[in-house]
């Protein structure tokens, strides 16, 4: 198990010195971030003086050594436009994202899976029906237009909701949060529904996909012909093994809960790191956006090592094939 | 949010049952497109920033409502020497909002702090100027050479208190390579009407009002609670839901359904900025056109071909949706005292097919043109609008739009003028022509800051001969007078296609006064709110 997560963790390194590489050659693409942090009847020889003090003017490969060595410390630089350490930015920014990741995430699965068992053991009835067709429009509408959409219905038409923002937030520590306050709460539910609903229109369909699969093989019928109540073949047999496949997607599908949180949180002002991204984008921040993916890069990383090591506890076969040399 | 809202229910509740208790505070909630990223006056020079810093700080000058130079921390100034000295008589008994006394020295601070290194401010005072303190409430500016518009731009650079400044060691502007964050960046100490309570770098600033003000306020506010908006459709729902009182901007395709809410309106007016196209006239050859061994653009006619082949009509009806003045200028009328004499040349498409076969392009020719995307209202669908009026006189137009990160970077000096035909929009800073001329008209040379932005490197020695008349020339007609000789130069010459003025479009929610000034600032120490 040691030797296994040892080999991961190198494999980690790799992927995010690459994951360094590709964000680094983006940003010679993303423009000039000098333009960005001047006006533009600047002249030419203050600018000229800027691009020196940044290092922009030094060689490609020495850029990227420079920046590799101080992402290595967690150093990230100061922002271009905030003139604030990046860390600090992204460490007030982190608990807005996570927050929303969480309830998105705990949203999609509940809903999700629930959703899924009934439209596998009731397949015929309408509200299973009605809950294949939403799962197609979460499929198929894009994010942004499902946030204006409930902004439009919830916030200014029947005016339930706020439109924009975290609400409220109560500081722990260095932790901001807004799940302790009603306005919190109450600013949390569309961005989590909107961010969530991908995860669970997928998390239901594969839910039903997989109860229907098991329900048909032989252990489940041997369980009926033993003589158990529905209730524990339905949820003690069936439920069980459908959620190997719901974990590894789940976990998987929190990476990217994360990543995609930039668009839900342009569309909320959600004050989270997508949004600060999404500034950073438009205004050449390169200190963010380099630390922003490194960030999300290693997030990826450890998802899919924990998602590796829980394998190994829900199902027991693997672990023999662990120890096994490869 | 839900709190803000019961508090204004409140409040008006309050009003309502006409009490004389006005216990409850009034918070005005204002959003904006871009945020608020550093509290240092001297970091940034762009119009939000130098807005939102002008709650807190002041200048020696101030603007009015219609831009008109007012006395600001200096209460009056007299001109010396023949315009070699300057001495400003500074106001007694301001105070910065911790407290310490404004005086002299504060202003020779502010003076050599804004022209050090890392400041964006540099050019609001003159490197040569010598600022010598007479006593603590007098000033005077000695100059190399006369400059009669000295003061034009002191309404944004703002007064620092030097204490506070050395206390907390940001003596110095920071400068955007800084290895350590600048204390001036996340807190502000100046003597404006409100104070800067809370800042959360792009999340939430709250700005409360300063009672011990030097003057009598117009406002009614104890609150002003800024927060970033980027996203459109966010930004106007939240107008329409009543979670905030004002916005900027209105997206244009949106005027129209606030304005028939019951919740709020949208107050327009012509901005001072100008939108215009640009030729590259420097080069012997166009980087992008089939035309080789010759540029177009070097001959007036094919510049004037272009200019009548553009209909600014219809460019404001169906691109701008009516929001937009056709300009017969580089500057907005508002600023220069004979814009009425001139005139847009009126949409002929004929004479501009007559025009290009005379300058030996009958069949037209092909060129690239580079357009932001993200920068101007309706930037890129100006730009498409131009390629099928274009193409009506048998030019091909391969359009490049960019957003203004990838677009600047290429057009700009520092991207070497890497264009052969663009769309650009511009204000002039110091709201006078002598910037317009000297930035977009002046010659381009090596070493000189002069024509920096004259992206197509137009050039005529006698505009530049007028430009150095015109800084000197202390008599305001006779100053004029050279303004108009230069413009009739440039605009005979076609050296540019003025297009329009855009429009300013601010959201505001019923029961919000608003002063909109042209220059797109958004002052809320003139707002009412609840009256």
């Amino acid at each position: 198990m040691i030797a296994f997560i040892i080999r991961r963790i190198l494999q980690a390194i790799g992927v995010l010195i690459a994951v360094g590489l590709i964000a680094f050659s983006m940003f010679r693409f993303a423009g000039d971030p000098v333009n960005q942090l001047v006006g533009i009847d600047t002249p030419a020889a203050e600018r000229e003086a800027l691009r020196q003090a940044l290092g922009l003017d030094d060689p490609v490969p020495l850029q990227f050594a420079r920046y590799i060595v101080e992402a290595a410390q967690f150093d990230f630089g100061i922002s271009y436009q905030f003139r604030q350490p990046v860390s600090d930015l992204l460490a007030s920014r982190a608990p807005a994202t996570l927050e929303l990741a969480v309830v998105a995430t705990i949203f999609a699965l509940v809903v999700g899976i629930l959703m899924g068992v009934y439209s596998a053991l009731r397949r015929d009835t309408a509200l299973a029906k009605a809950f294949q067709a939403v799962s197609l429009i979460g499929i198929s509408l894009p994010t942004f237009l499902i946030g204006i959409l409930l902004i439009y219905v919830f916030s200014v038409s029947l005016g339930w909701l706020p439109s924009f923002g975290r609400g409220e937030t109560v500081r722990l520590g260095g932790w901001t949060t807004g799940l302790l306050t009603g306005s919190g709460w109450a600013a949390i539910v569309m961005p989590a529904v909107t961010l969530g609903l991908f995860q669970m229109t997928l998390i239901m369909r594969l839910v039903r996909a997989e109860m229907l699969e098991v329900l048909r093989t032989d252990y489940i019928r041997f369980a009926r012909a033993r003589g158990l109540t529905n209730r524990a073949i339905h949820f003690g047999h069936a439920l069980k093994n459908t959620l190997v496949p719901v974990i590894t997607v789940a976990g998987l599908q929190f990476g990217s809960v994360i990543a995609f949180a930039i668009i839900t949180e342009t569309v909320f002002q959600w004050p989270g790191m997508g949004l600060l991204f999404v500034q950073a984008v438009q205004n050449v921040d390169i200190p963010i956006m380099a630390a922003y993916l490194m960030f999300v890069g290693a997030i990826f990383v450890f998802i899919n090592l924990v998602v590796d090591i829980l394998y190994t506890i829900v199902d027991p076969r693997l672990r023999s094939s662990l120890r096994a040399p490869t | 949010m839900t709190k803000h809202i019961s508090v204004l229910a409140a409040t008006s509740a309050a009003l309502l049952c006409a009490t004389a208790l006005s216990a409850s505070a009034v918070t005005l909630r204002y959003a904006n497109q871009g945020d608020l990223r550093s509290l240092d006056p001297y970091t940034l020079n762009e119009t939000t920033a130098n807005a939102h810093l002008g709650h807190v700080y002041e200048g020696l000058t101030k603007r009015g409502k219609d831009l008109a130079i007012e006395p600001g921390l200096a209460e009056s100034w007299e001109v010396l020497e023949d315009g070699k000295r300057w001495r400003f008589n500074l106001r007694e008994g301001v105070t910065f909002h911790n407290g310490n006394p404004f005086t002299a020295d504060d202003v020779i601070f502010s003076a050599d702090r804004v022209r050090s290194e890392g400041s964006n401010f540099q050019t609001r005072v003159p490197a040569g100027a010598v600022f010598e303190k007479v006593d603590d409430y007098t000033i005077d500016v000695v100059l190399p050479s006369p400059n009669p518009i000295l003061h034009y731009q002191w309404d944004t650079w703002y007064i620092m208190d030097q204490e506070w400044a050395q206390e907390h060691g940001v003596e110095k502007p920071t400068p955007a390579s800084a290895e350590t964050p600048s204390y001036a960046a996340l807190n502000a100490n100046g003597t404006g009407p409100f104070e800067v309570t809370t800042h959360e770098p792009g999340v939430r600033t709250v700005f409360t009002a300063n009672e011990d003000w030097w003057d009598e306020p117009e406002h009614n506010l104890d609150e002003i609670v800024f927060t970033p908006i980027s996203s459109d459709a966010t930004r106007v729902a939240a107008l329409l839901s009543g979670e905030v009182d004002v916005i900027e901007p209105v997206p244009i395709q949106d005027i129209e359904r606030v304005r028939s809410s019951d919740r709020a309106t949208v107050l327009t007016g012509p901005e001072l900025r100008t939108i215009f196209l640009g030729f590259d006239q420097e080069r012997d050859e166009l980087l992008y056109s089939n035309v080789e061994g010759e540029n177009p653009f070097k001959d007036p006619r094919v510049r004037e071909a272009f200019m009548l082949a553009i209909d600014a009509d219809l460019i404001r009806d169906r691109v701008m949706r009516g929001l937009s003045t056709p300009s017969a200028l580089m500057i907005a009328p508002e600023l220069f005292a004979y814009s009425d004499e001139f005139e847009r040349p009126g949409y002929d498409p004929e004479r501009a097919r007559a025009l290009l076969a005379e300058a030996g392009y009958p069949d037209g020719f092909e060129v690239g043109m580079d357009c932001p995307n993200d920068r101007y209202v309706n930037d890129e669908a100006i730009c498409q609008g131009v390629v099928s009026m274009l193409a009506r006189v048998g030019i091909t137009v391969n359009l490049n739009a960019q957003p203004k990160a990838q677009y600047f970077a290429k057009v700009l000096r520092s991207g070497g003028y890497d264009t052969s035909f663009y769309l650009l929009g511009w204000t002039p800073g110091t709201f006078d022509s002598h910037n317009v001329l000297n930035d977009l008209h002046g010659c381009r040379a090596e070493g000189s800051p002069r024509g920096e932005t004259n992206l197509g490197g137009y050039c005529n020695e006698e505009v530049d001969a007028l430009i150095e008349q015109i800084l000197v020339e202390s008599d305001e007609d006779a100053r004029n007078d050279l303004i108009r000789q230069a413009y009739e130069i440039t605009t005979g010459e076609f050296a540019y296609v003025p297009l329009h003025q855009q429009a300013l479009a601010w959201g505001v929610a019923n029961g919000v006064d608003l002063v909109q000034r042209a220059d797109n600032q958004v002052l809320l120490y003139w707002a009412r709110k609840g009256e």
